[in-house]
């Protein structure tokens, strides 16, 4: 026992050069934000349309039907996976969606339903590839490669490629409502980051997600079930798609098989590269995402300002891509 | 010898990182053919300047000499260019690829067209020969034990024929026979004129190893001697800066509950009929060569490895462990050999990982953070733990620091039964004393201690038991004063020896 006490008693003063904090180079950590702010000025001054709040409210509406969805695919990625059939879930859900509500007539009651079964199918798609991947052992990108493919065809096939319009009048508040001059997605948009935001960093999960990331083996002699915890990510993406696909439906009132979701995987996943998370995994926020999204979606915005054709871009889009890993790769050096 | 000139002179040599100054001008003359010693506490800085005369790390200030000439020496392909070669104190081998695609990695060996994977496999043999290991070319790195990767890292050292060669705690992992090889490897090295800079935890092998020693401590030359010189008493006062007396403490007193029981444990291939106990208070040990089975068991024993046959008792209560997670909750913790590969998280801070397995006892819903990292700061304390601050990612503390770490997250799952495999790896004379003052004061208190160790004077020191595995089977126990460095060998090696056989000591213990 005496010996404990003596080891205290010299730890203290052999620690005391230790105190001294390594200084934390943090200027890198908050370069997404950075970027963002820059290129928030930048825009104001290139347009004066950019800063007009419908403007805004406009940007922050079309960020946040792919920004949802980079949410989840946060926790996939620093989970050490990924996830390409985010965009063809979105429209098999959708036309789900829509078929269901047209099923059950007009009404709140049928909105409601159907929105419960737009996660629930969302969470269940999610788990297919989930189950791929843990049971099936096929690695996230083959997994979800072919599932891409799967429910793609699988929506074309439902709707006869043709548009799916839904009959439901209430339908349309949803993602076309505002509350307190926002509009509904946003708000769901930056209610789920905070949400993702508190599991990720806040809880025995969150935990667990960024320790399977960084090291499976580690984190499966830490006694953590690493499947399930792999297997989770993948529902939780695709909750946040199902959610998304409501949102997307609800706005137009239709869902159209052939081109609703395409390429959303694609600015998901930029999204959160922008936001700093590794593609390595294990490490990664939910605010650096929500900030690369709008990055995006601002791009993409004063693009079209300037008149800049539609064909470039896709060319901006990449390189915007290509400076954020280069960056992230030197932080990691 | 007459007038030996050195091959590698390092002249006020400095580092800081981020500020906070790890190495303090540090000046030492290294001649041609010797094997120099490099001793000192864990953190004191010995990994740093070996990667820096490796090209790993660049000095902030200072000079090196090579055979006279200053050199610059700014990345690894530098070194080699000039014949210094290093086995990293932390395996860097890369898992999906073969032992020969490893050794050859960045320098593989080309035909005309292709690449010449036979001459490749012949050299590789060669070296594995040298090191006189069963291994295949073609095995691949993630199927190998810690001290199978061991060598590897020496057999890619050796194969470029360096004229300086670091080595950086190269027999951590391994058991006395493979360290006698290496050591007759480095004399015939040596008596080729290679020079060798060897760090070690263990003073009794820098005793018998090295001609000269360089110690350091807290990033300062303390002194450059002659080993002839100076006893390991001496060596542990210069490192700690103050005496070190009662390594082991004495051992508790074992009390009669019987902690964990393991009955005809059986692993396809790997082991078979493995049956002991550990009564609570009493630490024992597991002796055997590499590849005996000592890790395995302890897999088995945690649900980590599929068992064919087994019962397994925790407080005399039959208990079903499919997984780690079920051991854990029956109270048994297992330190793993490889606290790189197994044991944490490395872009995790200390109270990161020291709560990853214990996190429930920290979150009601949600994580209570203030209490993590109280409860890390405990452990820094207690086990003196040198890091910059708590949130430090483990990537960037010394090797005998993390496995500190590794021992705090174990213990804060509050074990019953606590099995440690190679617990003092790569952990310093100072260090290894705390822990073991530590282990004891926990057996004190009832605790059940597993301690497999390559390190004969630990499970001398240690231990109330000894086990010796062979094979994949138990092939005897020690106990008391029948506990040796002989004893063991012989079990290990298989030869039949005076100790007495395990049936009958087991059927002494159930009388
Ligand atoms: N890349 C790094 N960044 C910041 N600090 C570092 C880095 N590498 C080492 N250090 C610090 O420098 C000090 C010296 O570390 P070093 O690895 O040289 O110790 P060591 O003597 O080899 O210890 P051990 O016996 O534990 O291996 C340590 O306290 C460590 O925290
Ligand atoms: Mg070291």
């Amino acid at each position: 026992m005496s010996e404990v006490a003596k080891m205290d008693t010299k730890s203290n003063s052999s620690s005391a050069s230790w105190v001294t904090r390594l200084p934390k180079f943090t200027l890198s950590n908050w370069a997404p934000l950075v970027a963002l702010l820059v290129l928030v000025v930048l825009s104001a001054m290139a347009s004066e349309h950019f800063l007009i709040p419908r403007n805004l409210t406009n940007v922050l509406r079309q960020v946040s039907y792919t920004g949802i969805i980079a949410l989840g695919m946060t926790f996939v990625i620093i989970a050490g996976g990924i996830d390409l059939s985010v965009g063809s879930m979105v429209a098999l859900v959708g036309v789900l969606v829509i078929m269901l509500l047209n099923y059950m007539g007009d009404g709140w009651m049928a909105v409601t339903v159907s929105i419960a079964a737009a996660m629930a199918m969302g969470a269940a798609f999610g788990a297919v590839n989930g189950l791929l991947t843990t049971k099936g052992k096929i690695t996230a990108f083959v997994a979800t490669l072919a599932t891409m493919s799967i429910f793609r065809s699988l929506t074309l096939y439902i709707s006869d490629a043709g548009e799916m319009v839904s009959q439901n009048n209430h339908y349309p508040d949803i993602g076309g409502g505002y509350w307190m001059g926002i509009p509904i997605p946003v708000w769901l948009f930056i209610g789920l980051a905070f949400v993702g935001h508190i599991i990720l960093r806040h809880t025995a999960f969150g935990r667990h997600v960024c320790a399977v990331g960084s090291n499976p083996k580690v984190a499966t002699y830490s006694a953590i079930n690493v499947k399930r915890v792999y297997f989770l990510t993948f529902v939780i993406v695709g909750f946040t798609v199902g959610l998304s696909a409501v949102m997307l439906s609800s706005r137009l009132n239709s869902v159209s098989p052939g081109d609703a979701g395409l390429f959303y995987e694609l600015d998901a996943i930029a999204a959160v590269v922008i936001g700093g998370t590794s593609l390595a995994g294990g490490k990664g926020t939910l605010w650096g995402t929500v900030i690369g999204a709008i990055i995006l979606g601002i791009i993409n915005n004063m693009l079209n300002l300037m008149g800049v054709s539609p064909y470039l871009q896709g060319t901006v889009k990449g390189l915007v891509i290509l400076i954020a890993v280069l960056m992230q790769f030197k932080r990691d050096r | 010898m007459s007038l030996p000139e050195p091959i590698l002179s390092l002249e006020k040599i400095s580092k800081s990182f981020s500020g906070v100054q790890v190495l303090h001008a540090i000046s030492v003359q290294v001649n041609a053919g010797e094997v120099m010693g490099i001793l000192g506490e864990n953190g004191a800085g010995k990994s740093t300047l070996l990667k820096i005369i490796s090209g790993i790390y660049q000095r902030s200030s200072g000079q090196v000499l090579v055979a006279g000439e200053a050199v610059e020496i700014t990345s690894p392909s530098d070194a080699k260019a000039l014949g210094i070669a290093m086995i990293p104190q932390e395996f860097n081998l890369i898992a999906s690829l073969s032992v020969f695609e490893n050794i050859f990695l960045g320098q593989e060996l080309k035909g005309r067209l292709l690449l010449n994977k036979k001459a490749m496999r012949q050299r590789t043999h060669q070296l594995l020969n040298l090191l006189e290991t069963q291994l295949s070319p073609d095995a691949l790195i993630e199927e190998l034990s810690v001290a199978e990767k061991q060598m590897v890292e020496i057999a890619k050292a050796l194969v470029n024929e360096a004229r300086i060669l670091i080595m950086d705690e190269p027999t951590t992992v391994l058991t006395s026979q493979e360290v006698e090889v290496l050591f007759k490897l480095i004399d015939k090295l040596k008596a080729q004129g290679v020079t060798i800079l060897f760090i070690s935890h263990k003073l009794k092998e820098v005793k018998q190893l090295c001609d000269r020693l360089i110690i350091l401590r807290d990033g300062e030359l303390i002194s450059v001697v002659q080993v002839s010189e100076i006893n390991e008493q001496d060596m542990a006062r210069k490192m700690v800066g103050r005496e070190l007396n009662q390594v082991f403490p004495p051992r508790s007193q074992v009390q009669s509950k019987v902690a964990l029981k393991v009955e005809n444990l059986a692993v396809k291939n790997l082991l078979s009929n493995i049956s002991f106990e550990v009564r609570q208070g009493e630490v024992l040990g597991f002796a055997g060569l590499i590849g005996s089975g000592r890790t395995e068991t302890a897999e088995a024993i945690m649900g980590l490895r599929r068992r064919q046959t087994g019962d397994i008792y925790v407080q005399q209560q039959a208990v079903q462990i499919h997984n780690i997670k079920d051991a854990v909750k029956y109270g048994l913790a297992y330190l793993s050999e490889d606290r790189q590969g197994c044991g944490l998280t490395m872009n995790f801070n200390l109270p990161e990982n020291i709560s990853l397995i214990s996190l429930n006892n920290y979150s009601k819903g949600f994580i209570n953070h203030a209490q993590t990292r109280e409860k890390a700061q405990q452990y820094v304390r207690k086990f003196d733990i040198k890091a910059a601050s708590l949130d430090t990612e483990l990537l960037y503390l010394s090797g005998g620091n993390q496995q500190k770490v590794y021992l705090s997250k174990w213990m804060d799952t509050q074990p019953q039964v606590l099995i440690l495999d190679e617990p003092t790896r790569g952990v310093d004379v100072n260090t290894k004393k705390e822990i073991y003052h530590f282990v004891q004061s926990m057996t004190e208190q009832g605790l059940a201690v597993v301690v497999i160790s390559s390190d004969m004077e630990e499970l001398i020191g240690l231990a109330h038991r000894v086990l010796v595995m062979r094979e994949g089977q138990i092939q005897g126990e020690l106990r008391d004063q029948d506990i040796n460095e002989q004893q063991i060998m012989f079990l290990a090696a298989g030869l039949q020896s005076q100790a007495a056989p395990l049936s009958t000591t087991l059927q002494e213990n159930h009388q």
